[in-house]
Order: C-alpha cells, then sequence, then structure tokens
C-alpha cells in the first residue's frame, strides 16, 4: 500500500527553482491498476519517479506498506528499488550487450540468487511473456513491443508487490500498444498493484482507476469510468 | 563481492565491450613494454662500458711519445720524442711512493710472424714487464705471465691469448711448445684471455728478451703504471709532475702537450661514472615519463568508460544495484585489464630484450641489456592501482547520482 500526502517537488535550476509537484496526496491499495494521467510538464513522470525511489522528494509523506521512504541512503534505496518495484520505461532500458535472457536475470544478481537459478528463472519470465526462443538475443535485435516485453519480464523476475510503468507504450505502435496493456492487465489480475503514467486516453482507458494531474496538483481522482466521463 | 558470479559478470562485461577492453588493455601493455625496453637499453649501455673498463686497470697511467709542436731552447718544432730505458727508470726512482704494478712496453718491428709447424699468423708481438699482467688485465687461463727471472735471463718465452693459441694449435696442448716470433723460437709458458675483443690480437715476451733479440736497443714505445692511494686530482698534479721530468730529460717545452700523451684512466673512469649517472638519471626520465603516460592514459580512458557507462549504471541502479556493487565491479574491471595487459606488456619487454642479446653479439657499445624486473614488476604494480584510483573517481561520482539523472544520460 502506497499513501502519499502533501508531496512537494522542486527543482532547482540555476537561479530558478521550478515548482513541479505542489501537494499531492492519495493512496494506491495492493492490487490496484491505477493510470496517471496529464500533459507533459503536469509533473506525472516526476511523481513516478518518486514513487519508485528513483528521484527524492522535497516535502510531506511517503508510506510504502507502512514503512517511511523519508531520507533513505543510496544502498537502502537500491535495496526497496529491488525487493518492491518492478519498472517499465517508454525506452525499455534494457543493457544493449547482454541477452534478453540475461537482462532479464539482473534484478536476482543483485538479490544474490546463484547463477543457474536466475537464468532459469528468467527462461520462465520469458516464456511468460511469449519470447521463449529470443532467450539469446540481443535487444537490438527485437523490436519495440518485444523489447517492452523483455522489460515487463524483467520488472516481474523479483516478484515486486508493484509494478511502475512511465509511458510503457510510448514507442509502441496501436497494436503492439494493446498487446503490452493486455499484458500488464493480466499481470494486475494475478494481484501486482499496476502504476501506468500515460498522457494517451486509449492507454488509460484500459486501467480501473485514473489519476489526473495539471501543473503539479492533482484535478481528478476516480474510476475510471467516472473520470473519462468528465472529459 | 569477490563470489565466481561477480567475476562472471566481470568477464561478460569485458567480453562483450571488446574494443574498449582492447584500449585500456593497449595503453597499460605499452607503458610497461616501453619501460621494460628502455631500462634494459640503459642496463646495456652500461654493461658495455663497464665491461670495456674491466678489460683494464682503472688507475693506470699511460705514457706515450709524441711530436713536439712548440719550438723550446732553439729546437724547431716537429721533432719526434723517442722513449727509452732511461725513461722508465728515473719515473719508477721519481716517483716510486705511489706505484704498484708498472712495465714498459716495446713492439717488435719486421713481419711480426708468428709460426708453429704449417701454421703461420701475423699479430703485434710486444716486449712486457711482468706488471703488463695487472696493468692489461691479461689473466692467463693457462701457465704463467711473464715473470722476473724471464726479464734477469732474457728467456724466449711467450704468452699467447686464447685466440691466437686456437689459430696455431687447434685443439692441441700449447703449454711447453715453441712457436716461432719472426723465426725466433720461443717457447710457450701460458695462455691469456683478455675481456676486451682486440686485445686479445697480440702476445707478449719478456721486454729484455724482446729488446736483446729483435735490436731495439734501449727503446721503449710506451710505459704505463698503476698507481694506489692517490685522487684523481693527486694523479692531476702527478701528470704535471711527470710531464716536466720528460721534458727535461728529451728537451721540449712542459707546456707542449702534443710532445707527449698521458692517458690518466683514473681521470676517464671518473668522467665514465658521471657518465653512467647521467644515463640513469636519463633513462628514469624517461621510464617515470612513460608511467605517467601509461597512468594518464588508463586514467583516461577509465574516464570515458565510466561516461559511456552512465546509462547502465542508471539501469543497474533502477533494478537494484547499490552504489558499492557499482564501484566495485567498475574497479575489479579496471584492475583485472591492467594487471593482464601489464602482465603482457612485461613479458613481451622482456621477450624482446632476450631476443636481442640472443641475435645482437655483445659489442664495446651495447652488452647484455637486461630491465631489473622488481622496478618492472613494481611499475606494473603502480599501473594497476592508479587503473584502480582512475576508475574508482569517476565509478563513486556515477554510482553517487540519482539513478534518474544517469537514466536520462544518453
Amino acid at each position: 500500500m502506497i499513501t502519499i500526502k502533501d508531496l512537494h517537488k522542486s527543482y532547482i535550476m540555476g537561479q530558478n527553482s521550478l515548482h513541479v509537484l505542489k501537494g499531492i496526496e492519495f493512496t494506491i491499495n495492493d492490487g490496484e491498476l491505477v493510470s496517471i494521467m496529464g500533459s507533459s510538464g503536469s509533473g506525472k513522470s516526476t511523481l513516478l519517479n518518486i514513487l519508485g525511489l528513483l528521484d527524492s522528494y522535497d516535502e510531506g509523506t511517503f508510506h510504502l506498506n507502512g514503512l517511511t521512504m523519508e531520507n533513505l541512503s543510496e544502498s537502502k534505496a537500491a535495496y526497496y528499488r529491488n525487493k518492491y518495484f518492478g519498472f517499465v520505461f517508454q525506452s525499455f532500458n534494457l543493457i544493449s550487450f547482454k541477452n534478453a535472457q540475461e537482462n532479464i536475470a539482473l534484478p536476482l544478481y543483485y538479490q544474490g540468487v546463484s547463477r543457474k537459478k536466475r537464468n532459469q528463472i528468467a527462461l520462465e519470465y520469458l516464456t511468460k511473456v511469449g519470447l521463449r526462443d529470443w532467450a539469446h538475443h540481443l535487444p537490438s535485435e527485437m523490436s519495440g513491443g518485444q523489447k517492452q516485453r523483455v522489460a515487463i519480464a524483467r520488472a516481474l523476475v523479483t516478484d515486486p508487490s508493484v509494478i511502475l510503468a512511465d509511458e510503457p507504450t510510448g514507442a509502441l505502435d496501436s497494436q503492439t500498444s494493446l498487446e503490452v496493456m493486455e499484458l500488464l492487465t493480466q499481470i494486475n489480475n494475478e494481484g501486482k498493484t499496476v502504476i501506468i503514467v500515460t498522457h494517451e486516453q486509449e492507454v488509460s482507458a484500459l486501467t480501473n482507476r485514473i489519476i489526473r494531474l495539471r501543473d503539479g496538483l492533482i484535478l481528478e481522482d476516480g474510476p475510471t469510468e467516472k473520470v473519462l466521463a468528465n472529459v | 563481492m569477490f563470489s565466481i558470479d561477480t567475476w562472471q559478470e566481470i568477464f561478460a562485461t569485458i567480453g562483450k565491450n571488446k574494443l574498449r577492453s582492447f584500449l585500456t588493455a593497449f595503453s597499460v601493455a605499452w607503458g610497461i613494454f616501453m619501460l621494460i625496453v628502455l631500462l634494459g637499453a640503459g642496463q646495456g649501455l652500461q654493461n658495455a662500458v663497464k665491461a670495456s673498463f674491466e678489460s683494464d686497470a682503472v688507475n693506470s697511467i699511460w705514457i706515450y711519445p709524441g711530436r713536439t709542436s712548440k719550438e723550446y731552447k732553439g729546437l724547431q718544432p716537429g721533432r719526434l720524442t723517442q722513449f727509452n730505458n732511461r725513461d722508465y727508470s728515473e719515473t719508477m726512482f721519481l716517483n716510486d711512493n705511489n706505484i704498484e704494478y708498472s712495465t714498459s712496453n716495446v713492439y717488435v718491428r719486421g713481419s711480426r710472424t708468428i709460426s708453429y709447424g704449417k701454421e703461420e699468423v701475423s699479430y703485434s708481438i710486444i716486449g712486457s714487464y711482468p706488471g703488463m699482467r695487472d696493468i692489461e688485465q691479461a689473466n692467463p687461463i693457462q701457465g704463467r705471465f711473464i715473470n722476473q727471472i724471464d726479464m734477469d735471463e732474457s728467456r724466449k718465452s711467450v704468452v699467447l691469448s686464447e685466440k691466437i693459441r686456437k689459430e696455431l694449435f687447434k685443439n692441441k696442448e700449447a703449454l711447453g711448445e715453441w712457436v716461432n716470433l719472426n723465426k725466433i723460437p720461443f717457447k710457450v709458458i701460458g695462455i691469456f684471455e683478455d675481456v676486451n675483443e682486440r686485445e686479445n690480437d697480440r702476445v707478449f715476451i719478456p721486454f729484455t728478451t724482446a729488446q736483446r733479440s729483435f735490436g731495439m736497443s734501449n727503446q721503449i714505445n710506451n710505459l704505463a703504471f698503476t698507481v694506489t692511494g692517490l685522487s684523481v686530482s693527486e694523479t692531476e698534479k702527478l701528470e704535471t709532475k711527470l710531464r716536466k721530468q720528460f721534458a727535461s730529460r728529451h728537451s721540449f717545452d712542459p707546456e707542449d702537450d702534443r710532445a707527449m700523451y698521458i692517458n690518466n684512466s683514473l681521470k676517464n673512469f671518473q668522467q665514465i661514472s658521471l657518465l653512467f649517472i647521467g644515463i640513469s638519471a636519463f633513462v628514469w626520465l624517461i621510464g617515470i615519463g612513460t608511467i605517467i603516460a601509461g597512468i594518464v592514459g588508463v586514467s583516461n580512458i577509465m574516464l570515458i568508460v565510466v561516461k559511456e557507462r552512465t546509462k547502465e549504471i542508471g539501469i543497474r541502479k533502477a533494478i537494484g544495484a547499490p552504489p558499492r556493487s557499482i564501484i566495485t565491479h567498475i574497479m575489479m574491471e579496471a584492475v583485472l585489464i591492467t594487471t593482464i595487459a601489464g602482465y603482457f606488456g612485461l613479458v613481451l619487454g622482456v621477450g624482446v630484450l632476450e631476443l636481442f642479446s640472443a641475435l645482437v653479439p655483445p659489442s664495446d657499445f651495447f652488452r647484455n641489456p637486461e630491465a631489473n624486473i622488481q622496478i618492472a614488476l613494481s611499475a606494473t604494480v603502480l599501473l594497476i592501482i592508479c587503473g584502480a584510483i582512475a576508475g574508482f573517481v569517476p565509478a563513486r561520482r556515477a554510482a553517487k547520482i540519482k539513478p534518474i539523472v544517469a537514466l536520462r544520460d544518453e
């Protein structure tokens, strides 16, 4: 369970300070499928990065399963990221010189899982995303959709409780987007919390709850049908 | 941290970034290779000079006649100075205190043939005192050198060099045999071998015999002696004194430095010693320069490596890599590459020196190039440490930046 209260974040650029998040408050329960919507500059990606402990926040509180996420050391943050979160990025962020199976197995390496075991687990997840035959291909030899599915498998491999996806369909065509969304929905059905940042209505329409941001504030937060009805 | 898994991860990264790894390895290997070759070359030069000094006593003073170049007491310049037995006896008498070994030498004129049976060769035949043995380091490897009895009795004894013995006698025993010098029979009493190649082209006979048997009356060609307990400046004073004595005997201007020549090896040795220090300093200067270039090369490449890998580091951090693992991973990679490359450069450098030693015979200028392995190893270790430090600084910076910033890096 993620609880956020009065969250503020500013970026300092030389003399100017850019106030990106101006007091965000919400709670996301286990097993929810949530999309965070907003136009570019609304602060949605910043919010997701803070949720995923990739970035720090200035003010407010952030609790994950009852634990405060304030002033974490870099090692502690790395530990939590590895344990609780799986990331899916718009640009996939696969390591280019590792093949699909090695990419998926990497988070397990940082958990100290033996090589044999983690390769076996990686293969299971490759099968799950339908790319078993592509285990020994480098990312450069795969299509965007395939790469994103490898990235999803990597996000799942540590069995985290939350999947954070930053514009997961941003670099894909509509057909592939749909397939990726189906995969994320399926993962949600298996009990994982999935939080997707997107600016596409088609994508958010497939989630159960929408949080709409504008200029660093929550504009709307509610079930999908209700929010979309207001647009 | 040193688990097999870590190493597998490191080997995988190295294996998949071959060019980058190769470039790092190359700059290290090249640095070490150059250092070894330079140290070896310096050593070779030093060995050669040392060897040429070992072939003669380093405290000897040689006196040779010359031709006057200045008018003196009405005498025209251009007169040849001819030394004789009186020069030797008076030099010994007047400078007795510090003289250890001494000789005067007379060179046999004529056809200078040395023959045994049907074999005949032509080399210098020198009449010398027993002291010549120590002055020239013409140490007998068989038999003995000329002694006082040979001198007193003007015996027909000869000491051959090993080289000449081989030419005349092949595999036969030469000691006790008779050889003909300018058709006069002499008994072989000893065989010597000089370290200096050129000083093996001669045979020695007693000085007295040379003067009597070959009609040289009381002439001598040069004289030499070794001095003990004198500093370089004292030998310089001795030179001036000798010059005055010779000048008065032979009626030439003591200031005329062409009327006679004095070769003071003590002074030469001091000058060469200074040259040694100069060569050593030069080799070290270049060596240190090469090492610094190597360190800069490694640091540079490690900086680029880390910069190039910022995004990868971001990804690794996003999926849970702790900063420590990022730092150790990069550093171990750097250390592994520099160690292997350093060793490779070391082996290659030593190999080149060995090959050079084997193919090029030692000469007066270059002999047995060899690198000081301890210095080479220290240099390699230094490079490895510097590579690690060079990797550590940027790796720590990369490990410190927020993952989201690293991820944005393109």
